[in-house]
């Protein structure tokens, strides 16, 4: 088996009528790492999720996951990959115990197996005190943990993980995430979706998707550094007067809003993107302080779906 | 209190929408009153001819035989067979292959010059109490074509002696119980399992369910175990309630019994995979579950008698499980039919259960496109 990548996609495509969902995506995923696939809703994420799971079938190209070809072995593939939805999937019904049981016997690990790895896993994410709890009855992040169990008992080499902490707050994600490393320091890979910026940044590598397509790839540092836009912060007291005028600007990409503070993207081609600005607000008479700052990932992730990043 | 006619049409159109995107549910609003009215309409007949005879003719003369043409001229009797024996006769009864025999004893020559009714004798199958009261008409068959000058020394009484075999008190719980089993597993088993796939898919489980090892036979199985142990709970509190109740006899062996519900309930439940496989909502399910079970009530033979449906509805029926279980649990609680003769109407119930299981498995596909 070809050791060193999870997953590799060839023109993986998926179209809904005439809608194309996901667009001719070439990806690579190391093994031992977690991949993130970065984007708005509705931009394939979980579209792509599927076709990598087996449960899509791809419109057009292919995939091989742990070496398996989706098209051709999706059964022997599921043996060995978690998949956490998006959408809650255990039973609301049955009990933690109860779910996690079924889930230990659909993936036939043995009673003693079962049992043991359902204790420790029960301690690792703090449910020991929840045996008995319906899991419709549980919180947000409570419910969370239990999905990241019942997909993990089983020990997968590859998880998938659909927005898990969409409904969770900071707190139980900063947790979550320290699952997440422990469990990459076993050896797993781990794809999880997300569209929040601070949990992008701690993966090992990402994928920026716009519209089903793939518009930006590598790891968030490199991103980062290899973005080419100019990012000005530009204080202001007239902020939103301030924004409406530097938007008008051929050169300037996009302004965001951080507070009194305006976060503001320029084209790579202008020599120097402060005198061009400066000479705007001098000429309608408004004063703002401006100075130069190192890129973040959503500046990269701003250039990317405006379609401004290198591939 | 307002009320505005603009908020009621919206709502209104909006229901239609529903109905229009929703088109199994859509097809069923013209559908089920379509097919039901046609099917009901042709196949629902009281009038009950067409039945199966078999005669013992131990006179064997030419009155004798003009008496058996005659009985076929009445329409009611379609096919006639001849046996042995009186206890023959009483065989093909209760393994259920006719429903009428008739006896015309040695003496019959005799009783026709005294003029002594009845000559003959009727022996009926009233595990159907619409199939005797049909035969009711034929007890008193008129004489006279037979011979004129018998008819002017007799008084009018009855050419045949009528024996009802099973039910002479004619108790209709004895009639209805057992087949009441039927109907209510039917109802019930289908019930079950129509909504087991479509709940997996409603509440948002089925992703994860479809990503794991599980195979779409071990689903179909897993799903049909549990209730084939609560058909056996339900059919025994049936039979229960019906012994204490109604006092209702229970003739054949009560092994017999088990046994034919433990082919007939799988049967049932893969009906109701199969609708599983087929709706994509709960609602849906419960549409197509009634679809199928309405039909079923009647035309099984339940409510009427089968033999008294054209030809083309009765092979329509030989479909439904609940047309061979009829026929099974009647022929074992009423008639003490030897299980050896239900063999008939066994198999048809196991390869409905065969083909169902892997319809159902093959239409359940583990992915989601």
């Amino acid at each position: 088996m070809t050791a060193e990548l999870a997953i590799q996609t060839r023109d993986l495509t998926r179209r809904f009528g005439t809608l194309t969902a996901v667009d001719h995506i070439n990806l690579s995923v190391p093994r031992a790492s977690i991949y993130g696939f970065l984007g708005p809703n509705g931009c394939g994420k979980s579209t792509a999720i599927r076709m990598l799971c087996g449960l899509l079938t791809p419109s057009e190209g292919g995939a091989d996951v742990l070496g398996i070809d989706v098209l051709k072995e999706p059964e022997l593939l599921k043996r060995r990959i978690g998949y956490m939805t998006q959408r809650f999937s255990l039973y609301d019904d049955l009990t933690v115990l109860e779910n996690l049981r079924f889930m230990g016997d659909v993936y036939e690990l043995g009673r003693r197996t079962r049992d043991a790895r359902i204790d420790e896993i029960m301690r690792r994410f703090g449910l020991d005190d929840l045996t008995g709890q319906l899991a419709g009855t549980m919180s947000g992040g409570q419910r969370q943990r239990l999905a990241l169990s019942a997909v993990t008992l089983h020990e997968p080499d590859l998880l998938f993980l659909d927005e898990p902490t969409s409904a969770v707050d900071p707190e139980s994600r900063r947790e979550f995430w320290e699952f997440l490393f422990d469990l990459v320091d076993q050896g797993t890979t781990i794809l999880v979706s997300t569209h929040f910026m601070d949990e992008a940044e701690r993966c090992h590598a990402l994928a920026i998707l716009d519209n089903g397509a793939l518009v930006a790839q590598g790891s968030p540092l490199q991103m980062k550094q290899n973005l080419s836009a100019h990012v000005i912060e530009v204080e202001t007291e007239h902020s939103r007067v301030v924004r409406a005028e530097l938007l008008s600007l051929p050169c300037v990409i996009d302004v965001a809003q951080l507070g009194a503070r305006l976060h503001v993207l320029v084209d790579p081609l202008v020599v120097s993107p402060i005198d061009v600005l400066t000479e705007k607000m001098r000429e309608k008479a408004l004063a703002a302080e401006m100075r130069k700052i190192s890129p973040n990932l959503e500046d990269v992730f701003v250039m990317a779906t405006h379609g401004l990043v290198p591939k | 209190m307002m009320f505005s006619l603009s908020r009621v049409l919206a709502i209104a159109t909006k229901e239609i929408t529903h109905l229009r995107r929703d088109r199994l549910t859509g097809g069923m609003i013209a559908g089920i009153p379509i097919v039901m009215t046609i099917l009901f309409g042709y196949a629902i007949n009281n009038d009950v001819r067409n039945l199966s005879a078999a005669v013992v003719d131990e006179a064997n003369t030419s009155a004798s035989r003009a008496l058996v043409m005659a009985v076929r001229a009445s329409q009611v009797v379609d096919e006639m067979r001849t046996a042995k024996s009186p206890w023959e006769l009483e065989q093909l009864i209760a393994s259920g292959q006719v429903s009428i025999g008739i006896y015309i004893p040695q003496d019959f020559e005799q009783r026709l010059a005294q003029g002594r009714l009845p000559v003959a004798q009727l022996l009926v199958d009233d595990s159907d109490p619409i199939i005797l009261g049909a035969v009711k008409g034929l007890a008193s068959f008129p004489l006279e074509t037979l011979s004129r000058q018998v008819v002017s020394r007799a008084p009018p009484s009855q050419t045949f002696e009528l024996r009802a075999l099973f039910n002479p008190e004619r108790r209709s719980a004895v009639f209805i119980v057992p087949g009441l089993c039927g109907v209510i597993l039917t109802l019930t088993m289908v019930l079950f399992t129509s909504i087991a796939i479509v709940r997996e898919r409603e509440r948002g489980n089925l992703e994860l369910l479809i990503t794991t090892p599980v195979t779409s036979f071990e689903l179909m199985v897993g799903k049909l175990l549990p209730y084939i142990v609560i058909g056996y709970i339900q059919v025994s509190l049936i039979l229960l309630l019906g012994v204490m109740l109604f006092d209702m006899p229970v003739r054949g062996s009560l092994l017999d019994f088990y046994l034919g519900v433990g082919i007939f309930v799988p049967s049932v439940l893969t009906l109701g995979l199969i609708i599983s496989t087929i709706a994509k909502t709960q609602f849906q399910a419960f549409q197509l579950t009634f679809m199928t079970f309405l039909p079923q009530l009647l035309l099984s033979g339940f409510m009427f008698p089968f033999e008294g449906m054209p030809k083309g509805v009765q092979y329509f029926a030989e479909m439904f499980p609940l047309t061979h279980y009829l026929r099974i649990v009647r022929g074992i609680v009423i008639k003490d039919t030897p299980i050896a003769a239900l063999v008939p109407e066994m198999w048809p119930l196991l390869v409905f259960f065969l083909v169902g299981l892997i319809f159902a498995t093959l239409r359940f596909s583990k992915r989601l496109d």
